[in-house]
């Protein structure tokens, strides 16, 4: 189909392009910008006066529930609600039941997925069998069938050697190694950041250590297997300096920070609400302004909404007896637009972050509005105000402490290789 | 500050009582007045009066008690209130049952109030907000968080020795990690407007950033008592005592046991408390637990009071001001 979206203002990191011009699209690609080429007649014409047209946004690493827990949510919904929000590609984290670790779950994931008006779904596999910590898992196969990469989702291995042999394996098959840096002897009792409010609510505590001790060790059997790594969803603002100096020394890693740890901390986990529990832990206000320092800077390249949707049930207790995590996607353009209209995030980089970086990360084609570009587009109008409620969330997982909250920042249509796979009605 | 809307009513009255935390000084002063008041009932032939009269208490205990539950049912039934005592941690819960349906189940039994002891922090306050409008829940002990009716009795005990609060130095001693006692009379001290609050115990047991909650820390029992007017010990558990945050009872006993000798730092006419239950030649050497300034018994005693003074003004049938 040939849709022209116009009027819109163009934010296109990879270019720096910033300036009001129309984009035409045929088919899966975009075919000209700016001056209407010779002899197009779109089929439609998108109206993006006064919003945002930029690259869409990808999720390196999403829970997306299906298989195994439908009740939370499925992929059909998810990858809806992510379109919905701006997501053109989502990666599906393999801690899925069955776990993503032979190519049969894969094939179920992309054929859940085919037919579904939203983002596409890319897999990624599971580092070790069942996500059991002791035996590889059949990496070779899990890249021919599509998987981005490999993880031990939620499973951070107890095991060095075991760690070190997989990271080994991996960069053998070239596979980027999906990484949660985590002790797991200092993480396993906690709930939350271990610190004057843990102290406080009588919390069992996460210790900072935990997840600068998981990040140095995985630091140093990188360096020793020369794997490729990201690691997702880093909370501390000293991992940084650690991603920092391996990078400097030639180690093919990069980092995300999670749309939540940017934009809460600690001391916001009120009334022991279940809302704000999620792993890695909220840190500390210092945490979170150094991290959002260092997603401005570059030194962390992503920016994910670690989306985890759950049912009612899963966060109706005290604290500590809820299942961890935030549906994100819902939230994750208003609160990154929070960011940037403080003045600590430019949007350009914002957009590089949600956009052009992960894209990179699970290699994807470049994200970028240019000509003879790949049409995976979101338009947003950044005014716009609504209210976060479970009737605005599109998302089946209504598990947010930002509920109730009023939100700048809408997404009013999606495009996912040429096709509108989301458009709001006025 | 947010837990304020939740444990007390539109007009400041106490609806249900979770914390000592943001609890006003006015409210707390009530409860000791009240209680004050009903240690007289216990000294009669019958000790009985009707202000819960036609109510039904239900103690919900997800976790092991003898002492809290069973003071709490005698101040229960000392104000002539319906008790029942479930013990859930041998019942629903292990059948699967969640939290919130085990609630639904007991509310529709038409329960007034609810006495809830749970290992997870903050679960009496997530009953608090299931339940409906005309019931009231007691925290009675909530994981490492709070366990206020047993820091007011230990205040009652506190004021009926030392009168005072803006005078006295007071130290904590123990496992502070992983206690609610101690988190709640930190709050209660403080409250009271107590000038120096000190917790003493080694570095494995005491949390970070605790000096935010207004405290002192020493890690010295020598220095931690010195010139202190009370000295409240926190119990050690049995599985702490040899694992990797201590060695073993002896050595614990041995750096941080309350002895005669080292009694002798704290002001003469210093009192030792303790919540109970005791672990002689561990946290305390028998000849300070059963000495003459050791007050643990009386703690006892007036746990009855302070818990009738506590359930009277939830349910609306006590001053609420002295």
């Amino acid at each position: 189909m040939k849709i022209t979206i116009s009027g819109g203002r163009v934010v296109d990191p990879v270019s720096q392009r910033d300036e009001v011009v129309d984009v035409f699209i045929d088919g899966d690609t975009i075919i000209g910008l700016g001056r209407t080429p010779a002899g197009f007649k779109p089929a439609r014409v998108l109206d993006a006066k006064g919003a945002i047209v930029c690259p869409g946004f990808t999720e390196v690493g999403a829970r997306l529930r299906e298989p195994g827990a439908e009740h939370k949510a499925t992929i059909a919904s998810e990858l809806e609600a992510a379109a919905a929000n701006g997501f053109t590609t989502v990666c599906c984290m393999p801690d899925t039941n069955p776990v993503i670790d032979t190519p049969a779950v894969v094939e179920l994931v992309n054929q859940r997925a085919r037919g579904v008006r939203g983002a596409r779904v890319r897999c990624i596999g599971a580092l070790t069998h069942a996500l059991g910590g002791s035996v590889l898992a059949e990496m070779a196969a899990l890249k021919e069938i599509g998987c981005v990469g490999v993880a031990n989702a939620g499973h951070p291995l107890r095991d060095s050697n075991v760690l070190k042999n997989a990271l080994a394996y991996a960069a053998t098959l070239d596979l980027t190694v999906f990484l949660d840096a985590e002790d797991p002897w200092l993480s396993a009792q906690g709930c939350m950041h271990e610190g004057a409010v843990s102290t406080r609510l009588g919390l069992p505590g996460i210790p900072a250590a935990a997840e600068l001790i998981g990040l140095g060790r995985d630091l140093v059997l990188l360096e020793d297997s020369g794997a490729r790594a990201h690691f997702r969803t880093l909370t501390c603002g000293r991992s940084i300096k650690y991603v920092n100096n391996a990078r400097k020394t030639g180690l093919e890693v990069s980092a995300s920070v999670g749309i939540a740890h940017l934009s809460m901390s600690d001391e916001d986990i009120a009334r022991f609400d279940g809302h704000f529990h999620v792993r890695p832990p909220l840190r500390t206000r210092r945490d979170r302004a150094r991290l959002i320092r260092g997603l401005a800077e570059g030194q962390v390249e992503v920016l994910t909404a670690h989306h985890e949707p759950h049912d009612a049930d899963a966060k109706a207790g005290p604290f500590g007896a809820t299942a961890a995590g935030i549906s994100g996607f819902d939230s994750f353009l208003p609160s990154m637009m929070s960011l940037v209209e403080a003045g600590n995030l430019d949007l350009m980089r914002a957009i590089d972050a949600a956009a052009v970086q992960p894209a990179r990360v699970i290699g994807n084609p470049p994200a970028t509005i240019a000509v003879d570009g790949l049409a995976d587009i979101c338009v947003f109008d950044p005014a716009e105000t609504w209210q976060l409620t479970a009737d605005t969330m599109w998302s089946r997982g209504k598990n947010t402490p930002l509920l109730g909250r009023n939100m700048r920042g809408r997404v009013l249509a999606t495009l996912v290789g040429g096709r509108i796979v989301f458009e709001r009605k006025a | 500050m947010a837990n304020d809307s939740i444990q007390l009513d539109s007009q400041g009255r106490l609806k249900h009582f979770l914390t000592i935390e943001h609890l006003p000084k006015s409210l707390l002063t009530a409860i000791l007045d009240n209680a004050e008041r009903f240690t007289v009932v216990g000294d009669r032939a019958v000790k009985k009066v009707p202000l819960l009269r036609g109510k039904t208490v239900v103690n919900l205990f997800f976790e092991p008690s003898t002492r809290t539950r069973t003071t709490f049912e005698l101040a229960a039934k000392r104000l002539s209130a319906d008790v029942m005592n479930l013990n859930i941690e041998a019942s629903a819960a292990k059948k699967g049952e969640s939290l919130a349906d085990t609630l639904r189940t007991l509310e529709a039994m038409q329960t007034d109030m609810f006495v809830v002891r749970h290992h997870e922090s903050g679960a009496p306050e997530f009953i608090a907000r299931q339940v409906g409008p005309e019931v009231s829940v007691i925290n009675a002990g909530d994981g490492r968080h709070a366990h206020p009716t047993q820091a007011m009795l230990d205040m009652f005990t506190i004021r009926r020795y030392k009168r005072d609060f803006t005078r006295l130095k007071v130290a904590i001693v123990g496992d502070v990690a992983h206690s609610r006692v101690a988190r709640s009379e930190i709050h209660a001290l403080t409250t009271l407007g107590v000038p120096e609050i000190r917790v003493v115990g080694p570095k494995t047991l005491l949390p970070r950033g605790i000096e935010a909650m207004g405290v002192d820390v020493h890690h010295s029992l020598e220095t931690g008592l010195e010139g202190v007017d009370v000295v409240m010990m926190l119990r050690l558990q049995q599985e702490r005592m040899q694992s990797a945050l201590l060695p073993s009872g002896h050595e614990y006993f041995h750096t941080f046991g309350l002895t005669p000798a080292r009694l002798r730092r704290a002001k003469p006419d210093a009192i030792v408390m303790h919540p109970g239950p005791i672990n002689r030649g561990v946290e305390i050497d028998s000849a300070v637990a059963d000495g003459k300034q050791s007050v643990i018994l009386q703690q006892v005693t007036h746990g009855i009071a302070v818990r009738m003074a506590v359930m009277s003004m939830a349910m609306g049938t006590a001053a609420q001001a002295s």
